[in-house]
């Protein structure tokens, strides 16, 4: 497989890769290099990259377990990184969501429901996966997907109602 | 689109049974510039839905292919090296000197032996001297005599 070859697999769902992974780990410099270890890693296996049936799939399980170590060791490392006070200066993106300071707020709020949650938020309401892929991605079943999603919403809807009162009163 | 069926699509969307076109719907509306009031803390989430979807990998990949160093090379550049030097030996060793005109043939052979011949004889020469040495032990048969002499006294004596 060529160099060519290989980027026309990869280059549609490498953003996904790296939203899922800022996702998991907040920092964008961690995602960046979680998301190059991905890819690299595909690309060292890129002789079986034929035989898998859904290669973004994969790929997103990959970034999940990929990010589920790296958080892991972090804890095991016994440095405790508080991930709703990070400051992210990198990205003009960021600066325009906080441009509108309650989509911020929907930030804040996603980075404290936990993960299982946030990945199903994820994977759903930003890149919009079909429940039985996301299933397949998180090795979960659809149920348990459907209730995650559920919970994530509803929290992210009563936290919401929260800060918009407390901001009238 | 009519309120009463957005509130039913947040209701169905909250308990996670919406589908995507449905989810779609509700990202359209939330959209707009303006929504119900009671309605309007759902924007927030919606609007940020919609940015992050924009986010984009800039980093680059740096993607080497691993150079495989290929072993049967080797062996191929050592098949190359002994056929060169069994050719260069044989194209050495033919050439003997062999001469094909007969008669030049003989005339070589014999001016070669005569070469042998001539020393040959020169070596039997310096043998010379081995003559004298025949001389010598001739001059020594008279001891036999006396050995003769010498035996017939002792028969005598016995």
């Amino acid at each position: 497989m060529t160099q060519k070859e290989f980027l026309n697999i990869v280059m549609p769902f490498k953003d996904k890769v790296f939203r899922l992974a800022k996702r998991l780990l907040i920092s964008t410099e961690e995602a960046e290099d979680a998301t190059q270890e991905v890819l690299m890693k595909l690309w060292n296996n890129k002789e079986k990259i034929e035989d898998y049936k859904n290669v973004e799939a994969f790929s997103m399980t990959m970034t999940k377990n990929f990010c589920f170590d790296k958080l892991k060791s972090k804890q095991s490392q016994n440095l405790k990184i508080v991930h709703s006070n990070y400051e992210d200066n990198n990205t003009s993106l960021q600066k325009q969501v906080e441009l509108n300071d309650s989509v911020h707020w929907v930030s804040r709020i996603i980075e404290e429901l936990p993960e299982q949650q946030r990945m199903v938020i994820q994977l759903r309401d930003i890149e919009e996966y079909d429940l039985d892929e996301i299933a397949n991605m998180l090795d979960m079943n659809n149920t348990a997907v459907r209730a995650n999603l559920s919970r994530a919403r509803k929290t992210i809807r009563e936290k919401l109602t929260n800060t918009h009162s407390y901001g009238i009163k | 689109m009519v309120l009463n069926d957005i509130e039913k699509l947040l209701e169905k969307y909250e308990n996670g049974e919406t589908s995507l076109k449905e989810e779609q719907e509700l990202k359209n509306y939330f959209s707009q510039e303006t929504v119900e009031p009671h309605l309007e803390i759902y924007k927030p989430m919606f609007a940020y839905f919609l940015v992050n979807q924009q986010e984009q990998f800039t980093k680059h990949v740096p993607l080497n292919t691993k150079k495989v160093f290929d072993y049967k090379w080797i062996s191929v550049a050592a098949v190359a090296v002994l056929m060169l030097g069994i050719y260069l030996k044989s194209t050495i060793n033919n050439d003997l000197g062999t001469i094909q005109d007969p008669e030049i043939a003989f005339n070589e052979v014999s001016k070669s032996l005569e070469m042998i011949s001539r020393t040959f004889n020169k070596g039997t020469s310096t043998l010379g001297y081995l003559e004298e040495y025949n001389k010598g032990a001739s001059t020594l048969e008279y001891l036999n005599e006396i050995e003769k002499g010498t035996s017939i006294i002792f028969k005598k004596n016995q």
